[in-house]
């Protein structure tokens, strides 16, 4: 069983004037799953579907594949163009690609859109088999451990058995461990980035001002916009706005920003002044036509609501002891949000555990949005650990832009 | 595989199968070989960013942590034998991280330099001024060897704090055992390797 995202594209990567370490154009697949999904809440979800993306070869054994789990507001569309028109490429094209840490020309990497999402898998606009209608406030709540759930069945339907690395940041980590304590079998390596072993309650209660901002935006109607032909546009804006803030550290927001004036000079009015506001304004707005309201919602509830450890006494050492795979943590220096306190609360209870694990505190002025960036030693090291897990496995490169 | 030679000595006397903390792991080289030879488990601490690399290339299990900031995060007899090689001198107050090792493992194994070697104390007496050798490359001034110690400062302080001296190898810099070593240790040793717990 072979996948190949680029297969239906002749091109290579430099012919379609795409940088060479791109994975080039890619086209999502959708996979549908009948099999009835029980859900942490207690409800059940009969039909369902995932959008999926992958980049490089699955090899014969199918030892090679990696899960790339993702954070908050991410998706399916993690490396790669859409279409030559696409301006940007996909989140986290900095990590992925031919000869990038995660290398697609040894491994086969797979991005998906999580349930409850507004990416194209099954989430609040969907339509609802019962009524006709899309779900919007109607979609049950899903946690970190339901999408686990549907993620494993999406590598059943792959037919991979076996991860050769799950990897995910923040929202993303939290799916890693997940995979580590429900499915130990079926992972070698966990890669869980600038995460938590659940959220503090600082974090909530920042995802509890983002909520309020979007419910009692009075476009909400209770979930159900849609019928209004409307959207509560200003409170997605400042539920971002505030997520933002939280993503950049205080020396980041002084580098880009500074205190610098929009127009030059104060207005004195109740107007933009400052160059920080604005960006504010933008990146509230951009995602306000981006991400549907309802599923922003299930997103943070599955955040708040990650806690492995409350299965087990509150014993993190014990939830972890199920694990058979080895481990890679790595933090931010300036990451308050996601601190690095948080990522060695996961460390320790894994040498309580006695795992195999390996933490890393990289030294980043931009705070959680770190994760994200290319920063040279976070990237190194991500390689150098791939490297070492694809010669573990015995993983042998296809040759460059061909297939193996 | 070779071995440093400090490295070398120190591996003599871990036990097969043991799980031991290698605090100041550098390249991770001792632990991968514990691990290949002896089916030893275990972590290296370590907070060179280059160090850290070279040990999860090799598949050491390396944790980037500051030995200055204690053990804290370890429980207490999580570890058979914790392993400190050339770093007690560097440490802002050994004497607490000799204990806290003691605590987190059962026993522990050190080897530090001898301040109190012939030719430092030749320099000192002679000269009037801080060694600085082949051995001891620094200047007093941008020296990461903050507390330097003699043998006999070292075994006053197990003494001290009921720490029980179980082994000892005195060597030269080249960790070569000879005969003036072991006759007059504190004057003719460079080296020691000592193995203790509670």
């Amino acid at each position: 069983m072979s996948h190949d995202a680029t297969a239906d594209t002749a091109a290579s990567p430099a012919q379609l004037n795409l940088p060479p370490d791109s994975v080039g154009l890619v086209t999502p697949q959708t996979f549908v799953f009948d099999e009835p999904l029980e859900l942490s809440c207690g409800r059940t979800l009969d039909h369902y579907q995932l959008m999926v993306e992958t980049y490089g070869t699955l090899n014969a054994d199918a030892s090679n594949a990696i899960l790339i789990c993702h954070a908050l507001s991410g998706h399916h569309h993690v490396a790669g163009y859409h279409s030559l028109e696409d301006r940007k490429p996909g989140w986290w094209d900095s990590a992925v690609g031919p000869g990038k840490p995660i290398d697609t020309n040894k491994f086969f990497v797979v991005g998906l859109n999580n349930l409850g999402g507004c990416h194209g898998s099954s989430g609040p606009t969907s339509i609802n088999p019962a009524t006709g209608q899309p779900f919007g406030p109607d979609f049950p709540i899903v946690t970190v451990k339901d999408w686990v759930t549907a993620q494993a069945r999406l590598a059943d339907r792959l037919g991979i058995q076996r991860w050769a690395v799950v990897i995910g940041g923040s929202l993303g980590g939290m799916q890693a461990l997940q995979w580590s304590i429900d499915y130990p079998e079926r992972l070698a390596n966990a890669m869980v980035i600038a995460s938590a072993p659940k959220l503090s309650a600082q974090n909530i209660a920042f995802n509890e001002v983002a909520r309020q901002a979007i419910s009692k935006d009075p476009e909400f109607h209770q979930g159900r916009y849609a019928d209004h032909h409307s959207y509560p546009k200003v409170g997605l804006m400042l539920a971002r706005m505030v997520g933002h803030i939280t993503y950049l550290s205080d020396e980041a927001m002084r580098e880009k920003f500074g205190r610098e004036l929009k127009r030059g000079k104060l207005s004195f009015e109740f107007d933009v002044d400052f160059q920080v506001e604005s960006y504010l304004h933008y990146q509230g707005e951009q995602f306000s036509t981006a991400f549907d309201a309802n599923a922003y919602l299930l997103m943070t509830k599955a955040l708040d609501y990650f806690d492995p450890a409350s299965e087990y006494d509150d014993d993190l050492a014990a939830a972890l002891s199920r694990a058979q795979c080895r481990f890679m943590l790595m933090s931010f220096t300036t990451d308050w949000r996601f601190s690095p306190e948080r990522s060695r609360e996961i460390v320790n209870a894994l040498v309580v555990a006695g795992k195999d694990v390996s933490y890393a505190e990289i030294d980043a002025p931009q705070g959680h949005d770190a994760f994200l960036l290319p920063i040279p030693r976070y990237m190194e090291l991500m390689q150098t650990y791939l490297n070492r897990v694809a010669s573990d496995l015995n993983i042998i490169p296809a040759v460059q832009g061909g297939q193996p | 595989m070779m071995l440093r030679p400090d490295l070398q000595l120190i591996q003599q006397w871990v036990r097969p199968g043991t799980r031991v903390l290698d605090l100041g792991c550098g390249d991770g080289a001792l632990l991968d070989y514990l691990k290949q030879h002896k089916q030893v488990s275990g972590y290296g601490l370590e907070i060179d960013p280059a160090n850290i690399r070279r040990c999860v290339d090799r598949g050491v299990c390396v944790l980037e942590q500051n030995l200055d900031k204690g053990l804290a995060n370890f429980r207490d007899n999580t570890f058979d034998m914790v392993l400190m090689s050339q770093a007690l001198q560097t440490l802002h107050r050994p004497d607490q991280a000799l204990e806290e090792m003691l605590r987190v493992g059962r026993e522990c194994i050190i080897t530090f330099p001898n301040f109190g070697h012939w030719r430092n104390r030749l320099h000192l007496a002679g000269i009037g001024r801080m060694p600085v050798s082949k051995f001891l490359p620094y200047e007093w001034y941008d020296t990461p060897n903050i507390h330097f110690c003699t043998f006999r400062d070292f075994e006053q302080l197990c003494r001290e704090r009921g720490i029980a001296i179980l082994e000892r190898t005195v060597v030269d810099s080249e960790h070569q055992d000879n005969w003036a070593s072991r006759y007059l240790p504190n004057l003719l040793g460079e080296v020691a390797i000592y193995r203790v717990s509670r």
